[in-house]
């Protein structure tokens, strides 16, 4: 009798399980495996085809005397702490105006997420073009009299990184929006009604009450923005390539040039594994205190 | 019977080395802008004429997106018929890998090595003795180019050297004008630097640094004067805010900038806005100071197949893009310059005319792409990236980096 109690765990929910045989696979097979190939490769010195001759840490030392690499991992540290902060005020911010059972607001919703509809490419081109001193905002707030007026952040190596933030805060702030939206409306209509009965004010509401409340919609929302971050990519190739100078360098850019510009795999593979290790160093305390030690209701 | 005819008929072609059946010949290659197009038409047209199939393959963007994609498919199994690819040391690996189709016996039966001048071409693709690439078209960098009008309009002579150009920038810079333009991208930057080692340098310095690797020489005085000019340059070029090549050509067309340096492709910017040659806009070899050009340029190459009816049509192709036919028609309509000697030029423009006497002279430089990896030209590009950009890096700091580079290249 005690071994039909074994089997029945095992295939318990077997379609599901069954189901889910691909997805594992492909988690195991495609995410794990790749990542275990490019660490390994990153430890050789293959260069256009991928070479089993190890050289120890020396694509390591290289990257970390690398000022090209530096520079990438500062500019993603201050795009992606501003980009964070930014995109989470900003999006609920918007979320809690179209909250206030306002007209239209289909319309304005349809607005604020469409951006979202394009990709980094179009956005950053388009942003390129706006920000461009030639025919973009400058030009047109000069044709307007204003013949002094200077608006060119792009072309200014201490601003470059602000003109990439404001193109990717106009891509990512309307999804956020619609995610704090789903999750506004999804807070109990008697909250609010008994927050009014005390007297405290929306606004305290909002911050003690409400977001307290939207917890799982914020850590959803958190995931998205920073996975955005970390890819940052083809907004930069759009809008600045890389420059002026090295002023809008960032990692993945730097993985790309050196795997396929450089045809230096190894120094790619080490660069990336880099990228990986600081995701991982990140994530897995959170996931743990997240998912792990206490079951959240 | 039609068929037997066919056949038959086949036969007879066969013994005159033609194919005898039509053979579809997957051909991948970048070049998709207006002139390109028109030139790789060229090709494919003779191609077709041998009666095999052309199937063009073209890669839309430039060469570092095509390149990756045209290396993964020859190491993954799925191999083109024929491929362009830039004359480098880029395909080095995949030679040596056993990739690519060895094809000195064609150069041998149609006498390449009697025909193909210069030599060099051929050379930077022989590995162990055996030759794997087709030289399609010459593109030389080491050129500056002027608006004429900039500098008469404003009482000045046009430039006749470099010296004579960085003379005359003040009085440009009064009037608005940016004297040198640049687009931003970092592969101009790079292409800029090397310029200036070329015809500030000379060739003997430029093949000792990155042939013969020596990193004190390159910390030393000679070089050091190349930094100099690079720093002239660099305050020359600010002001000159694009991204592309083409778009600073356009600022130079239109008055806005006095000259660029740039490749020989650029003449096709200036031929497109009616501007000739000599008379609204002079074209400086070498800075007019080292009359010597890079004799490097595209190539096509190879991949090994096991197919016989590919096999034959490869020997094709490779035959009609060495052929004078296309040579002519192919380089007027790229703006490049012939990989023979023995072909005459259609209405030459006189810049290409001086770059064709200096070709013939022998005033030839190896390309760096040739002299060094991918990257090692990377770490030089990045330096260059960064030099220009930013006025507070000095000469001599960017000279220690540069040796250092030098000192660990390969």
């Amino acid at each position: 009798m005690s071994q039909s109690g074994k089997p029945t765990g095992l295939f318990k929910n077997l379609s599901a399980k069954i189901a889910a045989i691909p997805m594992v696979l492909t988690a195991l097979v495609v995410f794990v495996g790749c990542s275990v190939w490019t660490i390994v490769y990153s430890f050789t010195n293959s260069r256009l085809l991928p070479s089993s001759k190890w050289v120890g840490l020396d694509q390591y030392e290289r990257l970390w005397g690398t000022r090209r690499w530096l520079i990438s991992i500062e500019n993603l540290a201050i795009y992606g702490i501003l980009m964070l902060i930014l995109a989470l005020v900003l999006g609920f911010l918007l979320a809690a105006l179209i909250d206030q059972k306002i007209r239209f607001e289909d319309g304005f919703r349809t607005i604020f997420l469409y951006p979202y509809a394009l990709s980094f490419i179009v956005t950053g081109l388009v942003w390129q073009w706006l920000l461009n001193p030639e025919f973009g905002i400058q030009n047109a707030v000069r044709s307007l009299g204003f013949e002094s007026f200077t608006f060119d952040p792009l072309y200014n190596t201490n601003t470059v990184l602000y003109g990439v933030l404001i193109a990717g805060l106009w891509h990512t702030s309307g999804l956020v929006m619609c995610l704090m939206l789903a999750g506004l409306r999804g807070i109990d209509e008697d909250v609010w009604k008994a927050t009014k009965i005390d007297g405290i004010p929306a606004w305290k509401t909002y911050l003690l009450v409400v977001i307290p409340m939207m917890r799982p919609v914020f850590i959803t929302t958190l995931v998205l923005i920073t996975s955005a971050i970390i890819k940052l990519y083809d907004l930069v190739i759009a809008q600045t390539g890389g420059g002026p100078g090295l002023a809008s360098e960032v990692p993945a850019k730097f993985v790309f040039d050196m795997m396929f510009v450089s045809q230096n795999l190894a120094q790619g593979f080490a660069a990336s594994s880099m990228m990986l290790v600081a995701v991982i160093v990140v994530i897995i305390p959170w996931a743990y205190l997240e998912f792990g030690g206490k079951k959240h209701g | 019977m039609r068929k037997f005819n066919t056949i038959a008929f086949g036969a007879i072609l066969a013994t005159t080395a033609l194919p005898a059946f039509a053979t579809d010949l997957e051909v991948t290659h970048w070049w998709t802008s207006g002139a390109e197009a028109a030139a790789i038409g060229v090709i494919a047209d003779g191609f077709q004429k041998s009666g095999n199939t052309w199937v063009d393959g073209a890669i839309a963007g430039a060469g570092g997106v095509a390149r990756p994609l045209i290396t993964s498919r020859i190491t993954g199994g799925d191999p083109m018929g024929a491929t362009q690819f830039t004359h480098s040391s880029a395909m080095r690996e995949l030679i040596e890998a056993g990739f690519m189709r060895d094809v000195t016996e064609i150069a041998e039966t149609q006498g390449w090595k009697d025909q193909i001048f210069p030599q060099s071409l051929l050379d930077s693709c022989t590995f162990e003795g055996k030759l794997y690439c087709v030289p399609s078209n010459i593109h030389s960098q080491q050129w500056l180019w002027l608006n004429n009008a900039v500098f008469t309009d404003n009482g000045l002579s046009v430039p006749q050297n470099w010296d004579e150009f960085v003379a005359a920038a003040p009085t440009l810079r009064e009037k608005g004008i940016i004297p040198l333009a640049q687009g931003q991208q970092s592969w101009q930057k790079q292409l800029m630097f090397n310029v200036l080692m070329v015809s500030i340098g000379g060739p003997e310095l430029f093949e000792k640094v990155y042939s013969g690797r020596d990193a004190d020489y390159a910390a030393g005085p000679d070089v050091a004067k190349v930094f100099t000019a690079a720093a002239q340059a660099r305050d020359l070029m600010e002001g000159s805010n694009v991204q592309a090549w083409n778009e600073a050509a356009r600022l130079v067309i239109d008055g806005r900038a006095g000259g660029q340096i740039m490749g020989d492709w650029i003449q096709g910017e200036f031929n497109q806005s009616g501007m000739k040659a000599g008379e609204d806009f002079s074209c400086l070899p070498g800075l007019g100071v080292n009359e010597y050009i890079t004799a490097a340029g595209d190539a096509f190459y190879f991949p090994k197949v096991d197919d016989a009816e590919i096999i034959a049509a490869q020997d094709v192709l490779a035959g009609v893009i060495v052929s004078p036919e296309t040579q002519v028609a192919f380089t007027k309509a790229k703006g490049a310059l012939p990989v023979r000697r023995d072909v005459e030029l259609q209405d030459p423009t006189p810049c290409m005319e001086k770059g064709m006497e200096i070709l013939k002279s022998g005033h030839i430089v190896e390309s760096i792409n040739t002299m060094v990896s991918p990257d090692t030209v990377g770490r030089v590009t990045d330096l260059m990236v960064e030099f220009f950009a930013d006025p507070g890096f000095t000469p001599e700091a960017a000279q220690a980096e540069f040796a250092e580079i030098i000192a660990t290249a390969d």
